[in-house]
């Protein structure tokens, strides 16, 4: 556990050293203040789900760039070689470099939306489950997005070739579902529609907590980072 | 009884080492052993193998096949065991340059559990004379600073074991006998293992050698002594005033040189092969002088590691 810790916390300190979180934030942070002022001006309503909702592919993208740095810098500059020597287990690497990017996501992206649920409450009277089901969704997706972004980053010592890939499946699972819906019957679609990662996060932001849509993104959280010290232990076997 | 107290002194064993990457073996069937306090130098052109074996040895990667054990236990099984023992200074020197020497060190100091971090932090630091440097960021560093905090890296946990690939590369002169001389003072407490291609280094500073050549050992002995055994016989070098035709074959008449060979007939140096074991000096000088050719200078030659070593890894090319 110190040693996940170890991990995370120099994550987090390369993380503010590099102008890359900054942009990040200020995009995704303007990206959803013109999203939450134009829908509150046009639904006139004291609720966050329309601007949750057109977030998903705002996080999508930003994802993949959060992450690409991870462990493909850690390849380009040879430093992988400290890290796997030292006495840290692999998936402890992985672990720590993972929650580096969720803390890193969580305050520096979800948090200072809190400022639009003020406003809301300033100016109106917001139902609060769906806000606090939202959010919880809204963590729970970035998440399962960042670790897809992990993945990709340990496949190469690239960083765009890591930004890109990432990018790449999550536009594949996010489409699982529109052809879930094009398929229109049988068992395929209900597989695409399940896999898909948009759907649970719609059920959350409606303000509907089913442990199906909590326990989906923890499990492809779940097998991504197992997926990810897999490539890493690959590695030493080249 | 003998033999375990020799098992006990085993620090590293190496046995049938194979590491092959795709159809190209970069090692085939290393085989050796490392005391404990002993300084091995690890010889070899580049891309003969050291990296490969030095990996294997850190829990890096895992061999193709064969074993080793570093400390008593098994590099593959129980690796974890293996890298809480070893400090390793990798070829690449893996420093993260948005960070400062200290942090840096205290990042490492964690990852190993080190108890008393400053205080190992400062010792470090202070053996590879790095102290005025500790609030630097390491991007901002000069060669011969980085390669030296990927040293105190290294130490910072006073490890059983050193592996140390390549480390005087990017010093400068000064800085380079400065740790050549930290090793030799860590050896006897710590086993160290180093890698270089370059042989001065290891004269200076090991008490064996072994020499890889395309993955495979030609030769494992003391620096003295392996000079002396693929010499095979002591050369004299021989230069004389009053340069003659005649002066090879009157030498070769002295008992037991064995050939003379002119190196330069205008310069009058000669070179005079004798017998291994016995000195012929006197005997050659005193036909020098008996003879009137005007001694001007008579020295005995030993190959130097350079030509042991180019002599091992063509050698191994030729056959």
């Amino acid at each position: 556990m110190k040693n996940i810790w170890t991990i995370t916390v120099r994550e987090l300190k390369a993380y503010f050293v590099s102008p890359v979180a900054y942009v990040t934030s200020a995009f995704f942070l303007a990206v959803m203040g013109l999203l939450f002022a134009l829908i509150l001006i046009n639904g006139r309503e004291a609720s966050m789900r329309g601007t949750f909702s057109n977030l998903t592919f705002v996080v999508l993208m930003i994802a993949p760039i959060l992450t690409m740095r991870l462990l493909a810098e850690e390849q380009q500059t040879g430093t992988i070689e400290l890290l796997l020597t030292a006495p840290v287990h692999d998936w402890q690497v992985v672990l720590g470099k993972f929650l580096g990017s969720i803390i890193l996501f969580l305050t520096m992206f979800i948090v200072p939306t809190l400022y639009y649920v003020l406003l809301l409450a300033l100016v109106g009277s917001p139902d609060w489950g769906p806000i606090a089901s939202g959010y919880i969704g809204l963590l729970l997706l970035g998440a399962s997005f960042l670790s897809v972004g992990v993945f990709t980053s340990a496949l190469t010592r690239n960083q765009v070739v890591a930004a890109v890939g990432g990018l790449a499946i999550l536009l594949i699972l996010w489409l699982a579902d529109a052809t879930g819906s094009f398929i229109a019957t049988g068992a395929m679609s209900n597989v695409l529609s399940y896999v898909s990662i948009t759907r649970h996060y719609e059920n959350l932001i409606r303000g509907v907590i089913d442990t199906q849509d909590i326990l989906y993104p923890l499990s492809m959280i779940a097998i991504w980072l197992f997926l990810t010290t897999q490539v890493l232990q690959m590695r030493r076997w080249r | 009884m003998l033999d375990e107290l020799n098992e006990s002194n085993v620090t590293i064993q190496v046995q049938n080492l194979t590491k092959t990457y795709g159809p190209h073996p970069a090692l085939r069937d290393v085989s050796f052993q490392v005391q404990k306090g002993e300084i091995l130098g690890f010889l070899g052109p580049n891309g003969a193998g050291k990296t490969t074996t030095m990996r294997i040895l850190t829990g890096f990667m895992p061999p193709t096949s064969g074993s080793a054990r570093v400390a008593g236990y098994d590099v593959f099984y129980d690796s974890i065991e293996v890298r809480r023992r070893i400090g390793y200074l990798p070829e690449s020197v893996p420093l993260y340059n948005e960070m400062t020497v200290w942090d840096y060190l205290d990042f490492c100091a964690r990852l190993r559990s080190v108890p008393e971090r400053d205080g190992a932090i400062e010792r470090a630091l202070e053996m590879v004379s790095v102290g005025e440097k500790a609030d630097t960021l390491i991007g901002k560093l000069s060669k011969g600073y980085r390669q030296r905090v990927g040293i105190a890296q290294a130490l910072l946990h006073d490890p059983e074991v050193l592996i140390l690939d390549e480390p005087t590369i990017g010093l400068d002169p000064k800085q380079i006998i400065e740790i050549r001389n930290l090793i030799k003072s860590l050896g006897g407490d710590h086993t160290i293992l180093l890698s270089t291609h370059i042989l001065p280094e290891v004269s200076q500073t090991c008490s064996r050698v072994l020499i890889i050549n395309e993955g495979v050992i030609v030769a494992e002995d003391t620096p003295a002594r392996l000079s002396a055994r693929v010499g095979g016989g002591a050369h004299i070098h021989l230069q004389v005033a009053q340069p003659a035709p005649e002066i090879p074959g009157e030498l070769e008449k002295v008992r037991g040189v064995l050939g003379v060979r002119t190196k330069d007939a205008n310069a009058g140096i000669y070179e005079v092969e004798v017998n291994p074991g016995a000195d012929r000096r006197a005997e050659v000088a005193a036909m020098v002088v008996q003879r009137g050719w005007g001694l001007l200078e008579l020295r005995p030659v030993t190959l130097s590691l350079e030509e042991v070593f180019l002599k091992l890894t063509t050698e191994e090319e030729t056959n």
